[in-house]
């Protein structure tokens, strides 16, 4: 491999320390209810692109897909060092379900000439799909070596190391490819001064549903192949009992638990 | 009746308990059809226990090439049979590996998908618990063959006669399969303790357990209790226990009867992953750690001198 063209898709999602919500009106994400970030996992994707691209040469360019406001999480993705960025936004797209949003992101990412690599995190924070990268693989026709917990490309062969509860697996294949990345990866860098005041002269291209060729109609919540009956928040749990531990701490537990008919 | 397509998940010759989950949910809608994509002599291994859950029909799938590759021969073989049975639903698990097929399957037979379900009525209406059990959602597939993922241990695998009629199925690659190699596998031992997103009582360490030797001290009262091991995050990244044993947000989602943090602070994401559990039991050396506010019963105290306490009072009990 001469230089590497590398995608990465990044997603802002509600931050996971702050409360999330769906809206009462189409049970949709509440987006003004939690702040936005960049997802962490897709940090993890960042950084690992950008280890590749310093390995072998080439150019990072980010891939994103949300409201106009996900600008904040291109930025960021910028300033770690990824080279430009393709923002997705279209009012259109409110309410679209994974299926959509595979599709968009594989139309994304075919304007993007000669791509050897697309990185994306394993599973988002919000939707939890954990289904998209390997639904762009089936859409690009492309092999998909996801779950990654270590990459490695060598000439054009790109090797990954899975990991999922069934345990770990050896992957191989010929690139182009699709990669997605877990969270034992790396440990992502923070953005340099330079890096953040040079990302702001790094060129994002804004692309609309018109621009990709996809139909309005064939997108968003209106068209979505799922729908939602009805949502509705559980009731917060409250705390119960609290003792401080007098050296009966244990037996107490027990106590407890055999009230409870747990033991 | 109608057929529901359901993917057999197996590993040495042997069904996984979340596959029998799946074809008690599948009788709910119509008739179970057991899809099984394996080596040659699969099926032979693990068709009396598909017909012990129910399973009218087993197609199967074998060839020497079916473990060689990842995904691609599961999502051919369900893209096959949805187009010429016409199923009420393909039903797959929703692991790491499930969600990936089920996607894949979804997209190539025009239909919509429901990610993580926890139950499924007969109409097709399936529950979701979404933002870590923050919200209950009620959502049924539109357009196409429903396609639905089911969370591990959510629904109770219940045993039923079927006449598991076997059914041997060519199935072509289809041009969508690039091909992924598998150069090698190291699977997880599994070990004499119920597996974590099935287990009725997890017990849980983390960062307050301060090293991987006295990760012992979990795994004693897990034992004692018949139950399984958990870790937070922090836990996890600090290399006291495996990454696959994480409970939370990027980890696993449990609801067992039981839950008991030791060394646990409670952070969001960790609730996130075991916030529905039925009963929760906390130990920890700070009274403000926000795991109490979700404690059904909480002891302000030494995990290392409360939770030894606790499994020796389990096993006299059970003694
Ligand atoms: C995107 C994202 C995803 C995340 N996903 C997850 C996830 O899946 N799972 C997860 O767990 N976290 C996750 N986290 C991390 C989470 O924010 C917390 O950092 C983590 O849960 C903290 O783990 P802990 O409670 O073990 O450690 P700490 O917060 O350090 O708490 C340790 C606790 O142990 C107590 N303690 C210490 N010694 C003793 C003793 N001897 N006896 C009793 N108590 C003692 C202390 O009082 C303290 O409360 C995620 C974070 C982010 C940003
Ligand atoms: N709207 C989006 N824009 C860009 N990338 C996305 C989007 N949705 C999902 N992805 C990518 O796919 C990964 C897995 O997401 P998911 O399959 O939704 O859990 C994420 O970590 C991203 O890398």
């Amino acid at each position: 491999m001469e230089t590497m063209n590398i995608v990465v898709l990044i997603k802002q999602v509600p931050d996971t320390w702050s409360e999330r919500k769906l809206t009462d009106t189409d049970h949709t994400l509440d987006r003004d209810a939690a702040d936005a970030v960049i997802d962490e996992i897709n940090e993890r994707a960042v950084e690992e692109a950008l280890l590749l691209k310093e390995a072998h040469g080439g150019k990072v360019t980010v891939v994103s897909m949300g409201p106009d406001r996900a600008t904040d999480a291109i930025r960021k993705a910028l300033s770690m060092g990824a080279d430009e960025a393709v923002h997705i936004s279209d009012a259109a797209l409110h309410g679209s379900d994974t299926i959509q949003t595979a599709k968009v992101l594989a139309s994304a990412i075919r304007t993007i000439e000669g791509v050897d690599l697309v990185v994306a995190g394993n599973e988002a924070t919000d939707g939890r799909a954990g289904a998209i990268p390997a639904m762009l693989a089936e859409l690009l026709g492309l092999p998909q070596l996801t779950h990654a917990r270590r990459v490695e490309v060598e000439g054009t062969e790109v090797r990954v190391e899975r990991e999922t509860e069934d345990g770990i697996t050896h992957l191989a294949a010929e690139l182009p490819a699709v990669v997605s990345v877990g969270e034992k990866i790396n440990e992502p860098r923070y953005p340099s001064f330079k890096g953040i005041m040079a990302a702001k002269k790094k060129p994002v291209t804004t692309l609309g549903l018109g621009d990709l060729g996809i139909d309005p109609s064939e997108v968003g919540l209106a068209a979505a192949f799922t729908s939602v009956v009805e949502s509705a928040p559980k009731p917060p749990r409250g705390a119960g009992e609290r003792v401080e531990d007098q050296g009966d701490g244990g037996v107490r537990i027990v106590e407890y638990l055999a009230a409870q008919k747990l033991v | 009746m109608s057929e529901v397509l359901v993917l057999v998940d197996h590993v040495d010759g042997a069904v996984r308990k979340s596959t029998l989950e799946l074809l008690t949910a599948a009788r709910r809608l119509g008739e179970p059809s057991a899809v099984v994509v394996g080596a040659p002599g699969t099926s032979a291994k693990i068709r009396e226990s598909l017909a012990g859950h129910g399973a009218a029909k087993v197609y199967v799938v074998e060839s020497d090439t079916a473990t060689d590759l990842l995904v691609t021969p599961q999502v051919d073989a369900l893209a096959l049979l949805a187009e010429r049975t016409s199923p009420a639903a393909v039903l797959v698990s929703a692991t790491a590996e499930g969600k990936e097929i089920a996607g894949r399957v979804a997209l190539r037979t025009g239909s919509g998908w429901l990610v993580d379900v926890d139950d499924i009525a007969a109409d097709g209406v399936a529950t979701q618990s979404v933002f870590g059990g923050a919200y209950v959602v009620k959502s049924k597939v539109t357009t196409g063959t429903p396609v639905i993922t089911v969370r591990p241990g959510a629904i109770d695998a219940e045993a039923a006669e079927g006449a598991a009629t076997e059914e041997a199925v060519e199935v072509p690659v289809a041009e969508a399969s690039k091909p992924v190699r598998v150069t090698g596998r190291e699977p997880v031992v599994a070990g004499d303790r119920p597996e974590l997103s099935e287990a009725s009582v997890v017990v849980s360490g983390g960062r307050g357990v301060g090293s991987a030797d006295s990760f012992s001290v979990v795994e004693e009262l897990a034992d004692a209790l018949g139950g399984a091991v958990g870790a937070s995050r922090a836990a996890v990244d600090s290399g006291y226990y495996p990454g696959q044993f994480q409970v939370g947000q990027t980890g696993k989602t449990v609801s067992p009867q039981l839950y008991v943090a030791l060394g646990i602070s409670g952070a969001i994401q960790h609730r996130a992953g075991m916030q529905t559990s039925k009963t929760i039991v906390a130990v920890n050396k700070d009274p403000e750690a926000p795991i109490f506010e979700i404690a059904d019963f909480g002891v302000v105290g030494d995990l290392f001198t409360v939770a030894p306490q606790l499994s020796q009072e389990v096993a006299k009990r059970r003694g």
